[in-house]
């Protein structure tokens, strides 16, 4: 405690830390920045190893014969699919009865807020079926769940095929020991999500659907399968799920140990494996590959339909089918082995997945970054806006020469109180506006000038974010009369501000590192510069820039380069527009926070800086 | 004052209302932080659900608020909303009046200290003027009616709020120099939850500060003053208790409410220290180091009180600090409490050293209680290792505030004795160190 206590060495310290200040935080900045990127450089990183003791192993035999049959159903399943024009409810009830399965079906029907205009839906109706596999080997109290989605046209026929196959196949088995349910959902996250809430008798977003019917115990792992093709060259395994939320780490290694074991080239995040680490490309690679997850998690949205599981406590992860101009060709007999043996795998499970990592990033599907080795990249960043805020304290409590008698002093602290209030509330009044004016407007918004409803929806949202611009500055005209200069007021609003913004990038980190880091990015230098006495027209464009939309709009061309996709600005910015469309509809159909976080806190927080530059 | 202050009311109590109104209020009740198994309001409710049935509230683990609170609930159940505002609005009240007349008094002494030429010449910028002190009370107010804590209390109905209540007026009628009231109302806080026993001492101090009773073991009328206030004190606590039998019936109460108290059987996480440790802990050691913690919360009653036998006023303030950090079940109600008594001390903000690390630590913490539960309980990425550690940090800030103001009151009253600008012996400036 000698640093708390002692006088002279506090001294010392803070005056080291106000002198510096500025350095310092620049240092901070970078090393912080540079840390991240080092995070992909494989001498950094750890080899990724199975934790969990029940799937050691994967002494397991595969002996998944019936590809081609499950083909064949595939095929079948399509036309069947073609002739409905939708869920060929009674032919996949049919089937999966005819493999021994209990089945049950479950209706839903959903009305967006708004057209999804990406999906083309915007009354939904459908309905999932699932079979009950049971456990002939132990009580029915824990269940594994393989699902794959009915998509409109030609997609993923290959994966029903492969999951009846399995069920056939899996049901003349006699080693199980939980229930296993297999689960064809229609409208890919929507029917999940109604799936998961008629099974949990939850029930959170407003969606109607029938109760279930049947009910395996709770849900240990679950899979959700893509497969489009009769010959894969890869498998691609998705993680990123709601909120940026990831399953833990053992489910990725499995998966990557069966690879491995039988010979499937594997990916995550389409890329795949390289072992030239100590060359540009290889770690331009890595980077790569790290940056796409970064994004994605940042995006908090459900990348594939695992993504709702993981909100039940359940590991869950899409593995989907790639099929390149490769010359080696994986049929499905292979794959369906090598869900077999994952399956064998998670029978084994005596407890939840949860020996190994929950919080991690991956360079590559062999390596990976934990939170002990990410979290310092945004330490560095967080503690320059302690330091900033430090450094105001010990301005503010510096004596000004003259001393006021108790009258000024009192009105000073009232005037300071009331400046420091006003934009607060003001800037939280139009984050409010802006999460949620857009829908509720959106039907006035139509009648009135000629844009479809999603459109409507949007330019709405921009056109608040923007007159945001325009309101917070004009409020503290009006007491400014008063005879005492206020040198405080700004700098008293800086502090709250610089630690609210502290406080809130903490808790996103926490939840959701990869956002709260690209936030952090881009908030952390503009809290540290900005104040009333900077260049105002070069600032307000430099804060402008690092504003959230920006940022959203940079990261839309960055996620697009990343994937060796680049856009033309025209495109990008339409697929902007459907960017900030999916959020919101991702928030009012399965709950992401992303969106109303930055309405309501990181959007505020900001207009908090631009408040301060306009200081009169 | 009084339209600034009825303002306050009105806008604290819209607030409640508006809350208690909203989907927000079933989120707040359910949160370990704002209620603890004894103050929840679910619990009261299952008790007066137990006791319309014609059985023991106590039969089952649920109920273990005070016989006297489920009958006042058996009438107001219907009213609890209004109760609950009531209790805070008395508090804020309370709270008010009792800080106006400690200026008064603080004042008056410092006249008669400034007219005797007690201070040294130097150490006159310390001497507070009544402009800085005109509007403490209403900012005591404030503190706790619009501190979020307190807001969060009220709108989960924790009990917490009625024995802050019962607390305020017991501070209340000891400035007033009340002894009987002030002995009642010390007999009903220490009956709903045991700690604030500890306030007896700085109670009698301040009473014989006011009588000119000497604070001296060979004097009679030092023994006799404490015969009576005790007598006051426990013969009240008798009545309670016996009245209590008489309500129900049966002694079952004792170990539900008392022994729960004491030897903390329900470890469900909460702000405080103790579910974690004892969670963790081995079976046969838990009775010594139960013994060890509730100790910890009677036992800086002597040290304190030695030091600080001039300044009763300061010492509540501190034991009621102690209390809310160290007791059994502690909810962010009983840090609103003496967290309102912050602006009393004022003056003192030159002399703290910490309060900008504290501020912000506290702060931080505050945030973050929500979302480490958020990762351990709903997403099930975090544990209660993340948890604790948060409570942990809590606590210590807590912890440095308290003594930081205990460091500075004590430095302010050095410096009123000794002068403002310390020299050595060899005329050199001196600079004051804590060891």
């Amino acid at each position: 405690m000698g640093l708390l206590s002692d006088p002279n060495r506090r001294r010392a310290l803070i005056s080291m830390l106000t002198r510096l200040n500025a350095p310092i935080c620049v240092v901070c900045y970078f090393a912080g920045v540079a840390w991240f990127m080092g995070l992909a450089f494989e001498p950094f990183t750890l080899r990724t190893y199975m934790s969990e003791n029940a799937m050691g192993s994967t002494m397991v035999e595969e002996r998944f014969p019936a590809g081609e049959r499950a083909l064949a159903t595939g095929r079948e399943f399509a036309a069947h699919k073609k002739k409905v024009g939708g869920m060929p409810v009674d032919w996949l009830v049919k089937n999966m009865q005819d493999r021994g399965l209990e089945v049950f079906t479950q209706s839903f029907s959903r009305t967006l807020p708004f057209p999804d205009e990406n999906k083309e839906r915007y009354i939904v109706k459908g309905t999932n079926v699932y079979g009950i596999l049971r456990a002939p080997r132990a009580p029915r109290t824990e269940a594994l769940v393989l699902s794959a989605p009915c998509s409109p046209g030609d997609n993923n026929n290959q994966a029903v095929g492969l999951l009846l196959g399995l069920a056939q196949y899996f049901r003349n088995q006699i080693y199980w020991a939980k229930d296993i349910i297999f689960l064809v959902n229609e409208h890919d996250l929507i029917g999940m999500q109604a799936w998961l809430e008629g099974y949990h008798h939850t029930n959170t977003t407003g969606m109607s659907w029938s109760p279930l019917q049947g009910r395996g115990g709770s849900i240990q792992a679950a899979l959700s399968l893509e497969l489009s093709s009769d010959v894969i060259t890869s498998l691609d395994l998705v993680l990123e799920g709601l909120n940026g939320q990831l399953p833990n780490l053992d489910l990725a290694n499995l998966f990557y140990a069966f690879c491995q074991k039988i010979g499937v080239l594997c990916t995550i995040q389409g890329k795949l494996q390289r072992n030239d680490w100590d060359s540009v490309s290889g770690y331009n690679h890595a980077v790569q590959t790290m940056m796409l997850m970064v994004m994605k998690q940042a995006s908090g949205r459900p990348w594939g339909d695992h993504g709702l599981f993981l909100r039940y406590h359940i590991e869950a992860a899409t593995i989907k089918g790639v099929n390149s101009f490769r010359q080696y060709k994986t049929d499905a007999t292979t794959i369906g082995r090598l869900l077999e043996g994952m399956y064998r795998k998670l029978n084994n499970l005596l407890e939840r997945l949860h020996q190994s990592y929950f919080f991690y990033l991956m360079p590559s599907l062999s390596h990976f970054v934990s939170i002990g080795y990410y979290m310092p990249a945004f330490g560095l960043l967080a503690v320059i806006l302690l330091l900033r805020a430090l450094d105001l304290w010990v301005q503010l409590n510096t004596p000004p020469s003259t001393t006021e008698d108790g009258v000024a002093d009192i009105d000073q602290v009232r005037h300071t109180l009331l400046s420091v209030l006003t934009p607060l509330v003001i800037s939280h009044l139009t984050g409010v506006a802006l999460y949620a004016l857009p829908i509720r407007f959106q039907e006035t918004a139509v009648e009135h000038f000629p844009v479809s409803e999603t459109e409507a929806v949007v330019l709405t949202a921009i056109a608040i974010y923007t007159a945001g611009l325009a309101l917070p500055h004009n409020t503290h005209r009006y007491y400014i009369v008063s005879t005492v200069p206020d040198v405080r007021g700004w700098r008293v609003l800086k502090l709250v501000a610089v630690l609210y913004l502290a406080v809130l990038l903490g808790c996103t980190a926490l939840i959701n590192f990869s956002l709260g880091f690209i936030l952090a990015l881009t908030l952390v230098p503009l809290a540290a510069f900005v104040t009333p006495h900077v260049p105002k027209v070069l600032s307000a464009f430099i804060l402008v820039i690092l504003s959230p939309a920006c940022t959203l709009l940079f990261s839309v061309f960055f996620f697009q380069e990343l994937q060796d996709m680049p856009v033309s600005f025209q495109d990008g910015w339409l697929l902007y527009l459907s960017v900030i469309s999916q959020g919101i509809l991702d928030h009012s159909l399965y709950g992401s926070l992303v969106y109303p976080l930055i309405a309501l806190l990181v959007y505020p927080c900001w207009l908090l800086f631009w408040n301060i530059l306009f200081w009169k | 004052m009084a339209a600034p202050l009825t303002l306050l009311l009105i806008v604290a109590v819209t607030i409640r209302a508006a809350l208690f109104r909203s989907s927000l209020a079933e989120l707040i009740a359910e949160r370990v932080e704002v209620v603890s198994p004894i103050t929840a309001w679910k619990r009261v409710v299952e008790g007066l659900a137990l006791l319309d049935l014609g059985v023991s509230p106590y039969s089952g683990d649920v109920f273990h608020e005070t016989p006297l609170i489920i009958y006042m609930f058996h009438f107001l159940v219907d009213y609890a909303e209004i109760t609950f505002m009531l209790a805070d609005v008395i508090t804020a009240v309370a709270l008010y009046m009792a800080v106006k007349e400690y200026n008064k008094q603080v004042f008056r002494k410092q006249k008669f200290a400034l007219e005797a030429d007690r201070y040294p010449m130097d150490s006159l910028e310390l001497i507070r003027s009544p402009k800085e002190m005109y509007y403490v009370p209403l900012k005591v107010a404030m503190f706790y009616l619009l501190n979020p804590f307190t807001i969060l209390s009220c709108v989960a109905k924790s009990t917490c709020g009625l024995n802050n209540a019962v607390l305020a007026l017991f501070f209340l009628s000891t400035i007033k120099g009340n002894v009987l009231l002030s002995a009642i109302f010390l007999c009903l806080a220490t009956y709903q939850s045991i700690y604030p026993i500890t306030l007896c001492a700085p109670a009698m101090l301040y009473f014989m500060q006011r009588q000119y009773i000497p604070v001296n073991f060979h004097r009679v009328s030092f023994w006799w003053f404490i015969v009576q206030y005790l007598f006051m004190y426990l013969g009240s606590l008798f009545v309670l208790i016996c009245l209590s039998f008489f309500l129900l019936g049966s002694w079952d109460y004792l170990p539900s409410v008392y022994g729960f108290i004491l030897s903390v059987p329900d470890l469900t996480p909460n702000i405080g220290l103790f579910w974690y440790f004892f969670a963790e802990m081995f079976e046969h050691f838990r009775l010594f180091f139960l013994c060890v913690f509730q100790i910890n919360v009677f036992f800086y009653t002597i040290p304190l009180s030695i030091k600080l036998k001039e300044h009763p006023v300061f010492l509540i303030f501190m034991q009621l600090a102690v209390i809310s950090i160290f007791k059994s079940y502690p909810t962010v109600g009983d840090v609103a409490l003496y967290l309102a008594f912050l602006p009393v001390w004022s003056h003192l903000h030159r002399f703290l050293r910490n309060i900008f690390l504290v501020s912000c630590v506290l702060l931080a913490c505050s945030a973050l209680f929500p979302v480490l539960w958020h990762l351990w309980i709903y997403a099930g990425s975090a544990n209660s290792n993340f948890y604790y550690a948060i409570t942990l940090l809590f606590n210590v800030a807590q912890i440095l505030l308290v003594s930081d103001y205990f460091y500075a009151f004590l430095r302010r009253e050095h410096h009123l004795t000794n002068g403002l600008y310390l020299k050595r012996k060899d005329g050199s400036e001196a600079t004051l160190i804590l060891k």
